[in-house]
């Protein structure tokens, strides 16, 4: 730890302004608080609000796991790493359960949450009507009369135009029968572990400076017709080449040498885990 | 006609004003403008009804307020003053003018259709028409991705357009087209009321013919009354059963289409018919 910088690099009052942010966010499930979004050494767009939650929660007493699109050593969440390690004198894990609070983009673990930890994930957009609605004022009025026609409408042509939904990521949910929200980029493999998780979701947009929340026990139903009911990803046959796994999120890669398609586990500690390897 | 029974819409005092009003408003307008404030009178002290099944025609030139009185009742716009009944929506006790943002989408989504003289306004042209018909059946609540696609195929044959040219975006259909695609939006969710801003205005003499045409037969099917706005007296002797005329903001006159064709009483409904004759 470097004492030169203030604990956990944000001053006091930034952090506890975020807290409150936070806890606004917690008391109005699905809702997006405005924030003062702080600068930081890092660019806007590469996590800073998932960072700011980070930082304004963390205490010597917690351990902390980050991942970037499932991977605990990319070089974003090795940075990240780095920077809260540099700032604080906290320890950092691989495992999901040995953590307090995940950072996360782009995954949720496959090793289901527990009560007590915060799950803070990164969101590049938060707004999920801006691609129907491109003016700010709008949305805000159409999520305060709950017109989320649009939105339906959407998901309705792309099932008229492609015999199915093909929203594949940032699925749009319905936050305790209220409030629509971006899953941030999550797989929709990943929305069903939104719903009555026990932990808690904390949702960081730097740029955007937004945050919002889905507290434990919370309902959140993917958007789906009467009908059409929703589905998630799912890989008939395929196994984790490496630990074996079926059922988890597979990345589909290629082997360079050979050309060979084949699948592997997205959530690289859950792989190591069932491997034995940690 | 229809004296004893209760009108479908019932308009009282409608005002529009762009401007603060004054004293002078009252009594000294020239043309719809206070010479004194400045203000602009759109719309001003408008009253009529629409009955059950009727088409009520609304002519004047340019300026007069026709498309306001549309904009106003299909609640795009406020209205500075004024109420609006619906029969079907709370007994027609309260007006719709008065109610919540959220009460008004309802009224404008369940109990009225709208048909904009400029497509573009009342279709998404790049979504598929049969999204452009089931907007109408989710804003109602519709959650049925089967029943909107059914009713959209059924009103879409409903206005000759095939079924298998409901994938494709109203962008790539010609003006006629597009206007049908837009009547049959506006007939979704079963309207008590349509209202038709110059639906023929801009389109050739035989693809308006057809369009008229359609109009006719909607209402004879539907038994839907028709709120019809035009400038072309020849759709409105067509279509009308009866007719108010408007000028600078206001009613002029009003009463049978026939009566108002054949022996007009006011000068501008008189300049207005024997322009056209």
């Amino acid at each position: 730890m470097d004492n030169n910088y203030n604990y956990a690099f944000l001053d006091e009052g930034s952090k506890r302004e975020i807290r409150r942010a936070s806890l606004k966010a917690v008391a109005i499930p699905g809702y997006q608080v405005p924030f003062g979004s702080r600068e930081l050494p890092i660019g806007r767009g590469w996590g800073t609000g998932g960072i700011q939650l980070t930082l304004s929660l963390i205490g010597p007493g917690d351990v902390l796991k980050v991942i970037d699109q499932g991977s605990d050593e990319s070089v974003n969440a090795v940075n990240i790493k780095k920077f809260v390690g540099l700032t604080t004198d906290v320890k950092t894990t691989v495992k999901t359960e040995e953590a307090t609070i995940i950072q996360t983009r782009h995954r949720i673990p496959e090793t289901p949450m527990k009560e007590g930890q915060i799950l803070v994930l990164q969101v590049p957009m938060p707004e999920p009507l801006r691609i129907v609605e491109p003016r700010e004022e709008i949305t805000k009025k159409m999520h305060a009369e709950g017109d989320y026609s649009p939105m339906w409408l959407l998901l309705y042509e792309s099932l008229i135009r492609y015999g199915r939904i093909t929203v594949a990521s940032e699925y749009p949910c319905l936050v305790e029968g209220r409030y629509i929200m971006n899953p941030s980029p999550i797989p929709k493999f990943d929305n069903p572990k939104l719903d009555g998780a026990d932990c808690l979701f904390l949702f960081g947009a730097g740029r955007e400076k937004k945050i919002y929340a889905i507290p434990p026990h919370t309902r959140v139903i993917p958007l789906a017709f009467d009908d059409v009911p929703f589905e998630k990803e799912s890989f008939p046959g395929r196994r984790c080449r490496l630990c074996g796994s079926g059922g988890t999120y597979l990345d589909e890669l290629f082997d360079s040498a050979t050309g060979e398609k084949y699948y592997q586990c997205s959530d690289t500690s859950h792989c190591q885990e069932v491997r034995g390897c940690i | 006609m229809h004296l004893k029974e209760k009108p479908v819409l019932e308009v009282k005092h409608l005002s529009v004003r762009y401007g603060e009003g004054c004293e002078a408003c009252r009594s000294s307008l020239e043309k719809n403008r206070c010479p004194v404030c400045g203000t602009v009178w759109a719309a001003n002290d408008i009253s009529l009804e629409v009955y059950h099944g009727e088409v009520l025609g609304i002519v004047g030139e340019s300026g007069s307020g026709k498309s306001t009185l549309m904009r106003c009742l299909y609640l795009d716009i406020e209205p500075t003053g004024g109420s609006a009944f619906f029969k079907d929506y709370k007994s027609g006790r309260t007006s719709i003018w008065d109610v919540s943002a959220a009460e008004k989408r309802r009224v404008r989504n369940h109990l009225m259709g709208m048909v904009y003289q400029n497509p573009i306004l009342g279709l998404r042209m790049d979504f598929t028409s049969s999204a452009n018909i089931a907007e109408k059946l989710i804003a109602a609540g519709e959650r049925d991705a089967g029943a909107m696609t059914g009713r959209a195929t059924e009103l879409l044959e409903a206005v000759e357009i095939p079924s298998s040219r409901m994938k494709e975006p109203p962008r790539v259909f010609s003006g006629g087209m597009q206007q049908r695609v837009q009547i049959s939006r506006a007939l979704a969710n079963h309207p008590s009321l349509l209202l038709l801003d110059e639906v023929t205005t801009g389109l050739d003499l035989s693809v308006q013919a057809k369009v008229l045409d359609l109009i006719r037969k909607i209402r004879a099917k539907y038994g839907v009354s028709i709120l019809l706005v035009s400038h072309d007296l020849a759709v409105i002797r067509m279509l009308a059963d009866r007719t108010v005329v408007m000028l600078d903001g206001k009613i002029v006159e009003s009463g049978l289409t026939d009566q108002i064709l054949e022996d007009p009483q006011h000068a501008y409904t008189q300049q207005l018919v024997h322009s056209l004759i």
